[in-house]
């Protein structure tokens, strides 16, 4: 596919020609409130602006307002559809401020509610993008039924369908309840069933690969420097998964592979999401069977009024859309004196234009589609 | 109105007897239409009230329509922002009578836990009149269907003629109301004086 | 990865002129940074990303921060001659501490998988002059992100390709995240107002409304 440069681009067709469609703030692809001002030669586009702000709910000035712990609600509402690992980015980044450390039960329960976010994430996301190619709600139907029953193990775990607010500075809030490993277990067995059905349906659909095969290519060195994290990096080759750099929690103890793409396209995204659903899956077997007993919390862990010492600390997860980090400056308050979220989605729509130059203004849709973004996140 | 006993004896015999009231509400409420229109994380909740567990098509709503030209129904679900606020009147403006307006979620009823941020307009109706209002954070799907069973009520106590018949019905009730303005510091003006009042503050001692 | 002293010599000998100031960190994350001048910036950042050792590809973040200026109050020994004799005293001296923003970054190695380098640049002041090289044209992942630092603390940055704001609607002419913003008054309800809520609410009612 072509990619020229947007100023080529618009100089070889006449500026009569050229129509521009602000694509948002709301449109039938359900990202949320996220506009596009595109312009179109015909059907091919010429250039793409990203616009947004539209969820801007001011989260980081209202942290330097609320306490440390005060906080970790609104980091469930960052991006919503997976509220337990960004609690978790949350919690080791002022654990590392505070010097806390998890007792190895809290660890694998981090792990197992991860992965479980992983799963809800990337089977909604293939929902959400057959829905925008106009398979009108029947993958997305599948993907939600999957959907509510893992949420149904977050609300007796704790409390709330997708709000969870469960991780602490230290551990997690509370211990699990008697049976939900075995209830986990049974999903975790059952799942690969619903993948099977969800791969037949699709993978080997004509339609699928027709409109994503070759659309939205993101060379890798562009990947790289534009600071694109998680799937959409891993489908443009690039080896660089934070479970297995960083080696955060325990997650050096599990055996796990890390798929990545070839192509870079949409379809290459669509697969690894897959591929990686596998992969949780047999990060839960490992973690489901090993988890050991003990406390869930660490003894010198304070949670109200907690002041850390004067200083800062990044720190960074894989989460299902990317790399989430939390830098936090404390001058010795309750209250954190800078606090900031390193959104994956707003950096990974960076690539958006470069993808978009070139293709009609169907394939556009497909590819914000695969970028997985959330606008809670993006707009904080 | 018919006897209820006579009303009975003739449907035994075939025959069905009603108004015309009830038979223009009774269309009406089991077929609203929401406009497809998620802002934050209540739009999940109610993506999940149309999947197959909740099922919103019970009541005769899974349409979800993209265009508001042809919806009935504003599911305003989801923090309202400063920035879109000047959408959301649009939109409603642009609906075609009869319209009503859920506000789903604390943060479109008052701005929710983001009341203190300085781009979140604190309730959507301080610019759109707002039906029924949901709390919660996020309302269970079952909220929202009970929210919506609650509209259907309020349209079946709708009178079709007289003095309180419905805003549709009223050529001297507006439809369109007045877009706000991005200013330097807000919104200008900061909310609608004819829709929204401050409620009064009492404290007892 | 090296330390942070032998990263010092190397940068300056790779950029010369460039001056170079190790931030130390005080929590337990161990992470101490280095802080650029601003003439010298963009050569030494095309320097880390180059260099074959560090190969520092990837700038994960890019944040804002504010630091106005604080007067602290500390008490020093001062010689002084009381009553014909020489003694130290104690004495209360108030000392201000510089006023600016920064731009903070944090740069990881895709390649080698090695990391975190934080990358500080400080502006002189909060007041007029308040511009930074942009860091866009060596990662573009900075792109946005300095946007919204432009956005919501007003550090122009230059060389930036598209400087406008992203976060806010472009007729807003304050700078919210800075420590002094002070909101618009639009009413912020609440049922039980206390504290400032309450002095702010107390303007919306007329005089002698049972408060």
């Amino acid at each position: 596919m072509a990619t020229a440069s947007p100023t080529e681009l618009a100089a070889s067709a006449p500026p009569s020609q050229i129509m521009e469609v602000a694509m948002g703030p709301q449109h039938p692809s359900t990202h949320g409130v996220f506009r596009m001002d595109v312009s179109l030669d015909g059907e091919t586009v010429v250039k793409l602006k990203p616009v947004f702000g539209y969820l801007h709910r001011n989260h980081e000035k209202i942290a330097e307002k609320c306490s440390y712990l005060g906080s970790i609600p609104y980091t469930d509402r960052l991006d919503y559809i997976c509220s337990l690992t960004n609690n978790w980015a949350y919690a080791m980044t002022v654990e590392k401020l505070a010097g806390l450390v998890p007792p190895e039960r809290a660890e694998y329960i981090r792990v197992i509610l991860s992965e479980l976010t992983r799963l809800i994430n990337h089977s909604a996301l293939a929902g959400f993008l057959l829905q925008d190619m106009g398979a009108l709600g029947t993958p997305l139907m599948y993907a939600f039924r999957e959907r509510e029953k893992i949420l149904d193990l977050f609300e007796s775990l704790t409390g709330a369908r997708m709000m969870c607010n469960y991780m602490r500075f230290g551990g997690c809030r509370c211990d699990l309840p008697p049976g939900w490993i075995e209830q986990v277990r049974r999903l975790v067995s059952d799942f690969p069933k619903f993948l099977d059905e969800f791969e037949a349906l699709l993978t080997g659909n004509e339609i699928l690969q027709a409109r994503t095969e070759g659309v939205g290519v993101l060379p890798a060195p562009l990947a790289v420097n534009a600071g694109v994290t998680g799937p959409m990096l891993r489908a443009s080759g690039v080896n660089y998964d934070i479970r297995k750099v960083d080696q955060y929690g325990v997650y050096g103890r599990f055996q796990f592979r890390v798929p990545l793409g070839e192509r870079g396209d949409v379809f290459d995204r669509y697969m690894i999401r897959i591929l990686e659903m596998r992969e949780s899956l047999k990060i839960l077997e490992q973690a489901l069977r090993d988890i050991p007993g003990g406390p869930i919390m660490d003894p010198k862990a304070k949670l109200r009024n907690l002041r850390p010492k004067a200083g800062e600390a990044y720190g960074r997860i894989e989460g299902p859309k990317g790399e989430l980090g939390f830098y936090l400056i404390s001058d010795g308050g309750p209250n954190p004196y800078r606090y900031r979220v390193r959104p994956p989605s707003l950096i990974n729509l960076t690539v958006l234009e470069d993808m978009c130059l070139g293709q009609t203004i169907a394939d556009v849709v497909v590819i914000l589609g695969s970028i997985d973004i959330v606008l809670g996140e993006v707009d904080r | 109105m018919i006897d209820e006993g006579l009303k009975s004896e003739l449907r035994r015999q075939g025959i069905v007897a009603t108004s015309m009231e009830e038979l223009y509400n009774w269309g009406r409420k089991n077929s609203l239409w929401p406009l497809q229109f998620g802002l934050a994380c209540c739009a999940i909740e109610m993506i999940a009230t149309s999947m197959a567990r909740f099922d919103i098509a019970r009541f005769g709503a899974e349409v979800f329509r993209p265009s508001p030209r042809q919806a009935d129904l504003m599911i305003v679900a989801g923090t309202v922002t400063k920035k879109m606020a000047p959408q959301i009147v649009r939109l409603y403006n642009q609906m075609p009578e009869p319209k009503y307006v859920i506000a789903m979620g604390v943060c479109a009823i008052s701005g929710g836990p983001f009341k203190e941020g300085y781009n979140v307009l604190k309730g959507i109706d301080r610019y759109v009149p707002v039906d029924v209002h949901i709390p919660g954070c996020p309302p269970r799907p079952e909220a929202l269907l009970q929210a919506l069973m609650t509209l259907q009520e309020k349209i079946d106590r709708q009178h079709l003629t007289g003095e309180k018949r419905p805003r549709h019905l009223d050529p001297a009730a507006p439809s369109e109301f007045p877009i706000p303005k991005f200013g330097p510091h807000d919104l200008e003006p900061p909310n609608n004086p004819s829709l929204w009042q401050p409620p009064p503050m009492t404290r007892t001692e | 990865m090296e330390t942070l002293e032998q990263l010092k010599t190397r940068i300056v000998a790779a950029a010369p002129g460039a001056q170079v100031e190790i931030i130390p960190n005080g929590s337990p994350a161990n992470q101490p940074s280095l802080l650029l001048d601003r003439d010298h910036a963009r050569a030494v950042a095309q320097f880390l990303r180059d260099d074959s050792a560090l190969a520092f590809d990837y700038a994960s973040n890019a944040t804002g921060v504010d630091w106005p200026e604080k007067i602290i109050k500390e008490k020093i020994k001062v010689k002084k001659t009381v009553d014909g004799v020489e003694k130290e005293v104690e004495e209360m001296c108030e000392r201000k501490t510089p006023a600016y923003l920064e731009a903070v970054y944090h740069l990881y190695s895709m390649r080698l998988k090695h990391g975190p380098l934080i990358v500080r640049l400080r502006t002189e002041n909060r007041t007029d002059r308040v511009s930074l090289p942009s860091l866009t044209p060596v990662w573009r992942s900075c792109e946005f992100q300095e946007r919204e630092i432009f956005d919501l603390y007003g550090i122009v940055f230059e060389g930036h390709p598209d400087l406008r704001r992203i976060l806010m609607w472009p007729e807003f002419t304050d700078f919210p995240m800075r420590k002094d913003y002070v909101e618009a008054d639009d009413y912020e309800y609440e049922p039980t107002p206390h504290d400032d809520i309450l002095a702010k609410a107390k303007k919306h009612f007329p005089a002698g409304a049972p408060v």
